[in-house]
């Protein structure tokens, strides 16, 4: 069995904080993670190997440095680790991210494809659904636990808003993975050496066969017409005085504005 | 790429560095690189006291796979979904907010409906909708991505919709994606602003990024029809008019066979479980709360007719249960009232409920960035304010 999981590098937007002058992101000393859901993903296919034995390659889109996002996969289990860079990749959407990565993926071969359920940085939760529909294969999101696979069918629990859904699939099958599904291992230290000199297959636009115009910013159907500062409550209002003041001047602000 | 560095007017001064929310400029060579993160949000060309980055014109013609024909697609589409018979409540207020754009685009607004019936349908025109395509085929009932994809699809080609608007629900957030995919054209998620640009008539469409810590505006000029999904709760319901009439397509047939099948729902609701999404009042506490707080919290809920909301520090202490945490890693809400007690501010807490119409802070620490978003500040202990709040309220509600 071939197992793809696909990770991305994203900073730790917990950490990032807005300059209140400038209204711009601080980003220094920002560190990049992998992006959390994505352990969950890569935790799921490993022990998947474990238990039934698979072959875990981890796959990556990005500029250079995303080697590290995937030598710390590597230390936590992955066998095999690509990455997907070329200039041509640079700006890209969901859709185009999804195309590129789903290219990659033919070329690889997948039984079953492992995904976050989103990225931290974009929170949009797109890409694992879309690379499903350019690979023609079946899908099944925000899945929080692996009931069994047999007989080239896998069976899980798809978390729904009310509730979850016992889902069936055929496989190959491309799976986008919540929290609950398991707790991610820590990178072992004998790992940790061997990932440090583990080669890492690199492919570019070429080496995928994609379409140029389906690439990055020139292939990306949505663009980013500008960015800005969430809007700060400007009619802040503070009530002074003792706490029964206080309480009293609220109620009052409450009911002017009709709310009690 | 459209974004590039001069680098004979770079003075390595790293202020873009620091910019950029796409961790897309690097230092290489000591000089300022713009990498493959790079989308092209043009925030760098602000910050930089050189002017040394600038935004190259595009010379290449539009994308080859455009879409042929924009001026062909029109009208503004709704899905709405239903689950086990029932037409979710996301689904009206996306009604309110696509009545709006199809008033602006002078366009009609089209409800497709899945699974549900005919009186169904009828209450989404009354709802605002000019008409509805309606499959009641049973085979519809079942969410399956596969099954709602292909239907969805089949219809916007048909229908041609300039804008496309779903709910950013566990279906919509499913199955969107893969319809946008083959359509070939844009989808952005969790919009909480959705905007007709007045020259070029395209929707300007306002999400959060970065954990909420700041908004882009996302466009789709080139590709048809405009795709969103926007949470529950963000945008208003619409005028409900018993009179309002319209017209409703029926389509036939059962869907397509599909290779994931659902076996069985399971429905989960413990007794803990509080709907942090439809309460009009929140009250929540922090790790200024404590133990004590909390109780105190529930008796404010309580009368208030709200429920008891926490921030992650409070829920990891374990005074409440995690499905009462509000943040990035919890719900986001958007109640009427929302009383932040004990609670610092955290920007992943505040990207929770910084949407909600009046928030009250109540914290020991006039600094905390809970004062930021607050419409009401009240610099105290909530030991001293919260019981003198229940008794006042209590005493309204009794006379």
């Amino acid at each position: 069995m071939n197992i793809v999981v696909c990770i991305k590098q994203v900073p730790d937007t917990s950490e990032i904080k807005i300059n209140p002058e400038t209204n711009t992101l601080m980003r220094e000393g920002v560190k990049s993670i992998i992006n959390p859901y994505d352990l969950h993903a890569l935790e799921a296919a490993v022990a998947i190997r474990e238990e039934i034995g698979a072959r875990v390659t981890v796959l990556t889109m990005g500029p250079p440095q995303a080697e590290e996002a995937l030598r710390d996969a590597l230390s936590r289990g992955a066998d095999a680790a690509v990455l997907l860079s070329d200039r041509a990749f640079a700006g890209a959407d969901t859709w185009a991210t999804s195309y590129t990565l789903a290219k990659a993926i033919e070329k690889l071969g997948a039984d079953i494809i492992f995904c976050g359920k989103q990225a931290i940085d974009g929170d949009t939760a797109q890409v694992g659904p879309e690379t499903a529909e350019f690979l023609k294969i079946p899908h099944i999101s925000y899945v929080k636990k692996i009931e069994e696979i047999k007989n080239n069918k896998i069976k899980v629990h798809r978390m729904m808003d009310d509730g979850y859904d016992v889902v069936e699939s055929s496989l190959p099958v491309l799976l986008t993975v919540v929290k609950d599904l398991n707790d991610p291992r820590y990178p072992s230290l004998k790992r940790m050496v061997t990932a440090k000199i583990a080669d890492i297959v690199r492919m570019d636009k070429d080496a995928i066969g994609a379409d140029e115009d389906s690439l990055g910013l020139r292939g990306s159907p949505t663009q980013v017409r500008n960015i800005f500062a969430p809007p700060v409550m400007t009619e802040k209002v503070m009530l002074e005085g003792s706490p029964e003041e206080q309480v009293e001047s609220l109620i009052g602000k409450l009911r002017e504005i009709k709310c009690l | 790429m459209p974004i590039v560095v001069k680098i004979e007017t770079c003075n390595s001064c790293e202020t873009c560095i620091e910019s950029c929310p796409f961790d897309a400029i690097v230092l290489k060579d000591g000089k300022a690189f713009i990498n493959e993160y790079c989308n092209a949000c043009t925030t760098c060309l602000t910050v930089c006291p050189e002017g040394a980055i600038i935004d190259k014109p595009d010379t290449t013609a539009r994308p080859a796979a455009a879409t042929a024909n924009l001026a062909d697609y029109k009208d503004v589409m709704i899905f709405a979904e239903q689950r086990h018979g029932e037409v979710a409540s996301v689904s009206y207020e996306l009604l309110g907010e696509g009545r709006r754009l199809a008033e602006q685009l002078d366009a009609k607004l089209i409800v497709v409906l899945l699974g549900a019936d005919e009186a169904a349908a009828q209450d989404l025109i009354r709802w605002g909708a000019d008409k509805v395509i309606l499959n009641t085929d049973k085979s519809y009932e079942q969410f399956n991505d596969d099954v709602y994809s292909e239907a969805l699809y089949n219809i916007i080609e048909e229908y041609k919709p300039s804008i496309v608007l779903a709910g950013a629900s566990a279906i919509g957030r499913s199955f969107i994606p893969r319809v946008a995919a083959r359509l070939r054209t844009g989808l952005t998620a969790d919009c909480t602003s959705l905007k007709i640009e007045p020259e070029t008539r395209c929707l300007l469409q306002v999400r959060p990024a970065f954990g909420g810590n700041i908004m882009a505006t996302i466009v789709c000029p080139d590709y048809r029809p405009q795709m969103a999904t926007v949470r529950s709760k963000v945008m208003k319901k619409g005028k409900y008019d018993e009179t309002r009439t319209g017209e409703i397509i029926k389509l036939s047939g059962a869907a397509i066979s599909s290779a994931t099948s659902v076996i069985e729902f399971v429905k989960e609701v413990s007794e803990l479980s509080v709907d942090l999404h439809a309460a009009e009042v929140i009250v929540a506490g922090g790790r200024g709360a404590g133990e004590k707080g909390f109780k105190l919290l529930a008796e404010l809920a309580d009368v208030m007719g709200g429920v008891v909301g926490a921030s992650r520090s409070a829920v990891d202490e374990g005074w409440v249960p995690y499905c009462h945490q509000v943040g990035q890693t919890g719900t986001t809400v958007t109640p009427k009232i929302y009383i932040a007690c004990g609670i610092s501010g955290a920007v992943q807490h505040l990207v929770g409920m910084q949407s909600s119409d009046i928030i009250i802070a109540i914290n020991k620490n006039p600094e905390a960035p809970i004062f930021n978003v607050a419409t009401y500040g009240i610099v105290g202990n909530m030991f001293d304010i919260v019981p003198q709040l229940i008794s006042s309220i209590r005493n309204i509600k009794e006379n």
